[in-house]
């Protein structure tokens, strides 16, 4: 049973490998750029899939967790507190005496002083944490329409305010964000030379982000999820706490989103308002939803298939109008999405039949 | 086993349940009848915990519960069968019954297989349809699901809200006999119906719900010869 489980990850492992090996052999090893974007564009969808597919709650602000992890990781680290520590602040030296601080250069050879990735990576997954919270004991007390009104609202909030801060770089956004060394030697950075390696990182985070997910819904937890989606009522008269279950799903794959948010902006070196816009939400959706809602593996491919050809540029400038006309038509014909059970179970039957 | 005085209960302004007062006793099957919109489902929603009550109290084996949150009254051992069925159709009959389990499998890990064949002796049907989605049950299949399930739970009080609704007549029959075996096993039950004449068959007493007051109550036989009820909810006249 266990080994059953474990088997088409070990075959996904197998193809990663597989795709990195025939870029090399191709000549193509700038593809693998695009597939890392996509691999954390991935993680979020995955999280997503969790609260939409398994809770049945709709949220259009995923791409607001998303710029808040990224943010807050790129003000962090890009912040310089020289000056800070020059006027004595006491703060700041303790947090240089402890190692929290990491010194580095400016591209003019300045000698900049900044907060460690790490401790950056930590403080921008408890603020997400927080604001996940915040937002959703409220939000999550509304269904259907309202709730994705409300999750729209809170996404055109963060999508403002990354706009209208100095601090966040404004319409520009944050540039210059250093990598993020995870061990000595395995840094998150977009450097030709670590092409290779950050590929591997990315698609080990997103296996690690969907083992984590696969073995939740296989509990007794995801049985709750899934009675929520089915009922509410009906699963609250069970015994299932479905307040908290759907506030925990919605925090969770807030920090999936966030985490997502954290290595892509070390990765790109930067951050810009965009990465929180509407559209970007609007896609998350509409990704989970042609993946077939409560399937976890059709929103991984759909997310992998997608994200890759939006980010290779094969949609050109109606790259938002593809996945909006995406949702309408899926929302259409087979609100069900495009890779659930049934069509694969009817692709056995006809497959067995001739 | 269940006790409630002076609860009212309702939806914002609108007062449902006014001042009522009613008990089950241990090991009775009580029923509740009245026409649509007498407030009925409103009072098992109240006792379950899914309505807040405005005042009033209720309480389950001598413990308040008018004040604690739906999940802990299912582990208090009070659950609901709700009105039309409510089964989670795109899961399997099997997950449904496991879910039904949901309370006392966090306590302790009871033997999920043991609670299951027992349900299983019950339903016969549920076990041939084990694997099958919720959804594609008939409606009296599904009737049965929704009562397993919520013996899952290991209930002292089983609430049942309208189980004939919808059902042939020889299904309701059928899942009459049943609720009277659920009885025997030891389970208490409350049974809320417009079936008023199956109702009061197997119950030992009655309630008579109308505009959120009770009008009526006694023992099932008397309240079956009443000529007020006869008039109202049996839908013929005896003669005497």
């Amino acid at each position: 049973m266990k080994a059953r489980k474990f088997f088409p990850i070990l075959l996904l492992l197998l193809v990663l490998i597989v795709v990195q090996q025939l870029t090399r052999l191709t000549g193509t090893a700038y593809y693998l750029t695009q597939m890392t974007m996509t691999a954390y564009y991935a993680l979020l969808v995955i999280g997503l899939c969790l609260v939409m597919g398994y809770a049945g709650q709709i949220s259009l602000g995923h791409a607001g967790f998303f710029a808040i992890g990224g943010y807050t990781s790129a003000v962090l680290t890009t912040f310089d507190l020289t000056p800070l520590l020059d006027k004595g602040n006491s703060a700041i030296g303790f947090l240089t005496t402890n190692g929290l601080l990491a010194e580095r250069q400016s591209l003019y050879g300045e000698s900049l002083l900044s907060v460690n990735p790490w401790l950056a990576c930590v403080a921008a997954l408890l603020l997400t944490i927080i604001i996940a919270f915040c937002i959703g004991i409220p939000v999550l007390k509304l269904k259907g329409h309202y709730l994705a009104m409300a999750t729209l609202g809170f996404g055109i909030i963060i999508y403002r305010v990354a706009l209208a801060t100095e601090i966040f770089g404004g319409a520009d956004g944050i540039s210059a964000v250093p990598g993020f060394p995870l061990l000595p030697g395995i840094v998150v950075s977009g450097d030709f030379s670590n092409r290779v390696q950050n590929y591997y990182i990315a698609c080990c985070l997103l296996l690690l982000g969907f083992l984590l997910l696969q073995n939740l819904i296989d509990s007794r937890v995801g049985r709750a999820l899934r009675a929520i989606h089915g009922s509410e009522e009906a699963a609250n008269a069970m015994g299932v706490n479905t307040a908290r279950y759907k506030l925990y799903t919605f925090v969770v794959s807030a920090v999936f989103a966030a985490l997502a948010g954290i290595f892509l902006t070390h990765y790109n070196g930067g951050i810009g308002p965009s990465e929180a816009g509407i559209m970007k939400s609007v896609r998350y959706v509409a990704i989970v939803a042609i993946g077939g809602m409560a399937n976890l593996w059709g929103a991984l491919t759909m997310a992998a298939v997608l994200n890759f050809l939006s980010l290779r540029g094969m949609f050109g400038s109606y790259d938002d109008a593809v996945f909006g006309v995406i949702l309408i038509i899926i929302m259409l014909f087979a609100p069900q999405g495009l890779l659930r059970r049934q069509v694969w179970q009817f692709f056995k039957k006809s497959g067995s039949d001739n | 086993m269940l006790k409630i005085k002076n609860l009212e209960a309702g939806y914002g302004k609108l007062r449902v349940l006014k001042r009522i007062s009613m008990h089950v006793n241990s090991g009775e099957i009580v029923t509740i009848i009245g026409a649509n919109g007498a407030g009925k489902t409103t009072l098992l929603y109240t006792i379950a915990g899914i309505i807040r009550a405005g005042a009033g109290e209720i309480s389950l084996l001598g413990k308040a519960i008018n004040q604690i949150s739906a999940e802990k009254i299912v582990a208090a051992g009070c659950s609901l069968v709700p009105e039309g069925r409510q089964v989670f159709a795109t899961m399997s009959v099997r997950e449904n019954l496991v879910l039904g389990g949901y309370v006392r499998y966090k306590k302790n890990k009871i033997n999920i297989g043991q609670e299951l064949q027992y349900i299983y002796d019950i339903f016969p049907v549920l076990q041939e349809r084990e694997n099958q989605l919720a959804g594609t049950l008939s409606g009296g299949e599904q009737q049965m699901l929704a009562m397993g399930r919520a013996l899952m739970a290991g209930p002292k009080l089983l609430m049942l809200d309208e189980p004939s609704t919808g059902l042939a007549p020889l299904i309701v029959k059928n899942i009459f006999q049943i609720i009277q075996r659920i009885r025997a096993a030891g389970n208490t039950v409350l049974l809320i119906e417009q079936n008023a004449k199956a109702a009061l068959a197997i119950a030992d007493r009655g309630y008579v719900l109308e505009t959120g007051k009770f009008i009526l109550q006694g023992p099932a036989e008397d309240l079956l010869v009443n000529k007020d009820v006869q008039r109202a909810y049996l839908g013929r006249e005896v003669e005497a």
